[in-house]
């Protein structure tokens, strides 16, 4: 169909993003598995070598790697539970008649266009500090104490900041495929005398569970890479409390300025997100297919 | 009366949809307010919702302090900058996808998406130490690369979405016209490519200018951008809530206001056309 001239000029034509893509990732990730085998300290650059499994040893090795992990872990699966939870009830709920639909679309969608370090701030200052925060004000018009959610429940609160940012995201796609329901479906088992409820885990969530998986795997990538809302709440503490691996690694590498060890870390990142990956890259493969 | 019933419902449907939307857009109402209060009516307990003097002043004490100008500037230009390039770079390959596709076509498509999944934090450290060898760190230069780069892969895929929607015959009739390759570009496609390209454009933006991984870690001072900027407010300033807020509204009404205009880009863009 296509002449031999226009197939090579197509080859052409790929050829740059192809090859900045290929440079950009193969480059830096050579280079992070190079320095994960070497003892590379900023502080003192003289002193390299190579140590073998060493760094990667002593990351695993410290409380810190496993507490972070954890985070990671309950920072992950926290948000996805809020998100995807309240992301249907808001889908379903945005679906129905109403007045002004539009309007409360654009109120819904809004905390997805804030900038992390905006989000992280306005709820750390204005709604969770304990002397001027508006929960602060509440629990005292209550009679109870007010509560500093970010030293005593630094992680929880962490994952309320970044599940607020993100249930836009989950709401507006889990709407975007409640609309491309057909409705004649729904009509049908309406008219047979299906209840709401049956109507819902029989028709709605079946239809719903591809864009469920596809909302899960882009912000499972998102997620596990969190580091503003961290880096300005509570730079990860108190301890370790609220810090994950990318912050662990990020603390490694430009704040103790180990090099070596910050490497190792970042090795074990990416294999983290590769197992996420090869599931992701399965529901979108299928999808490009059909 | 079935009418009246279902208007009824609607009225408590309206209700309960607008006290959810209000309440999750809260927090941004509530900066914008307090951006207009003075320092004490800001931290006032009871708080006060309307009824305080309102002031422009936190606005120009935020300009005058921390140079919000100059932050701006560095956002439209490594956001706007990174996604020029980016479609610089990505057009022509997503064309060539769309209308010319390989035997290769769909690996080399799944390929890009797959830089997409390595963790920024993986390679950090190569980035951090070619920059600061190479003097990219804390340049507007450098930061502009390192988002191309970022947010190629999505570009190419939200644009070969969207050339794969025009129909290749209206190509091939202009090629039997005896239209050249690149008149076949300029005439034909692209005054039909050009809404998926506005549309790709706007969502690139947008992602570029909330990134704060990259640009928390690169770029310190002279080509910090609002996300770095606003991240200086953490401490002690962070206390004055007033001018907080002020530079918080600074630096998300641009993008807030595009972002309301491409949710339906959104959608597409941010899921590599699995859910349109």
């Amino acid at each position: 169909m296509s002449t031999q001239h226009s197939r090579s000029a197509a080859k052409l034509m790929i050829a740059p993003a192809t090859f900045l893509l290929f440079v950009w990732m193969l480059v830096p990730l050579v280079m992070t598995i190079y320095y994960s085998f070497q003892r590379y300290r900023l502080l003192t650059p003289d002193r390299r070598g190579f140590i073998g499994f060493d760094n990667y040893v002593n990351f695993i090795d410290n409380p810190a790697f496993w507490s972070s992990m954890g985070n990671t872990l309950l920072l992950v699966g926290g948000v996805l539970v809020i998100t995807i939870v309240f992301g249907i009830l808001f889908a379903l709920l945005l679906d129905m008649p109403m007045f002004g639909q539009g309007i409360v679309r654009i109120l819904v969608i809004a905390p997805f266009f804030v900038m992390p370090t905006v989000s992280a701030l306005v709820w750390k200052n204005f709604f969770m500090n304990p002397v001027n925060g508006l929960f602060a004000f509440a629990a005292k018009a209550l009679g109870l104490q007010p509560y500093d959610f970010l030293s005593q429940a630094p992680l929880a609160s962490i994952i309320g900041i970044v599940s607020w940012q993100w249930l836009p995201f989950a709401t507006l796609i889990l709407l975007t495929a409640i609309q491309s329901l057909d409705s004649e479906q729904l009509e049908a088992a309406e008219m047979d005398g299906a209840p709401a409820l049956s109507r819902f885990f029989y028709i709605k969530l079946p239809h719903l569970s591809r864009a469920i998986t596809v909302v899960i795997l882009i912000q499972t990538i998102f997620l596990l890479s969190v580091f503003a809302e961290i880096l300005v709440t509570t730079n990860g503490g108190p301890g370790t409390a609220s810090t994950n691996l990318t912050y662990l690694v990020y603390a490694k590498s430009l704040l103790s300025f180990d090099v070596g060890a910050g490497s190792a870390g970042g090795v074990i990142a990416i294999i983290l997100a590769n197992i996420v990956a090869i599931f992701l890259m399965r529901a979108i493969g299928k999808n490009l297919d059909s | 009366m079935a009418r009246a019933i279902s208007t009824r419902r609607k009225i408590g449907i309206t209700a309960l949809a607008w006290a959810l939307g209000l309440l999750i857009f809260f927090p941004i109402l509530w900066t914008f307010l307090t951006s207009f209060k003075s320092e004490a009516d800001a931290i006032a307990d009871p708080p006060l919702f309307l009824n305080f003097h309102w002031t422009m002043e936190n606005y120009f004490a935020v300009q005058e302090r921390s140079d919000y100008f100059k932050h701006f500037w560095n956002s439209v230009v490594i956001a706007g900058g990174s996604t020029l390039l980016g479609l610089i770079i990505a057009v022509p390959a997503a064309w060539s996808m769309a209308f010319v596709p390989g035997k290769y076509t769909k690996d080399v498509l799944m390929w890009m998406l797959s830089t997409k999944m390595m963790p920024p934090v993986g390679v950090l450290i190569p980035i951090y130490l070619i920059f600061r060898s190479t003097g990219l760190l804390d340049s507007k230069t450098g930061l502009v690369i390192v988002m191309t780069l970022i947010n190629l892969p999505i570009i190419v895929w939200m644009l070969y979405t969207y050339f794969k929607e025009i129909p290749g015959e209206i190509l091939e009739a202009a090629r039997m016209d005896g239209a050249t390759l690149r008149e076949e570009i300029i005439y034909v496609l692209t005054p039909m490519a050009i809404p998926g390209i506005a549309s790709t454009l706007l969502l690139n933006v947008i992602l570029a200018w909330n990134e704060a991984f990259w640009t928390l870690n690169l770029a310190a001072s002279k080509a910090a951008p609002l996300t770095t900027f606003i991240a200086g407010y953490s401490s002690p300033e962070g206390l004055f809530y007033a001018k907080l807020s002020a530079a918080s509204i600074m630096a998300i009404a641009p993008i807030l206001i595009m972002g309301w205009f491409s949710q339906k880009q959104l959608v597409r863009g941010l899921t590599f056309g699995a859910v349109k």
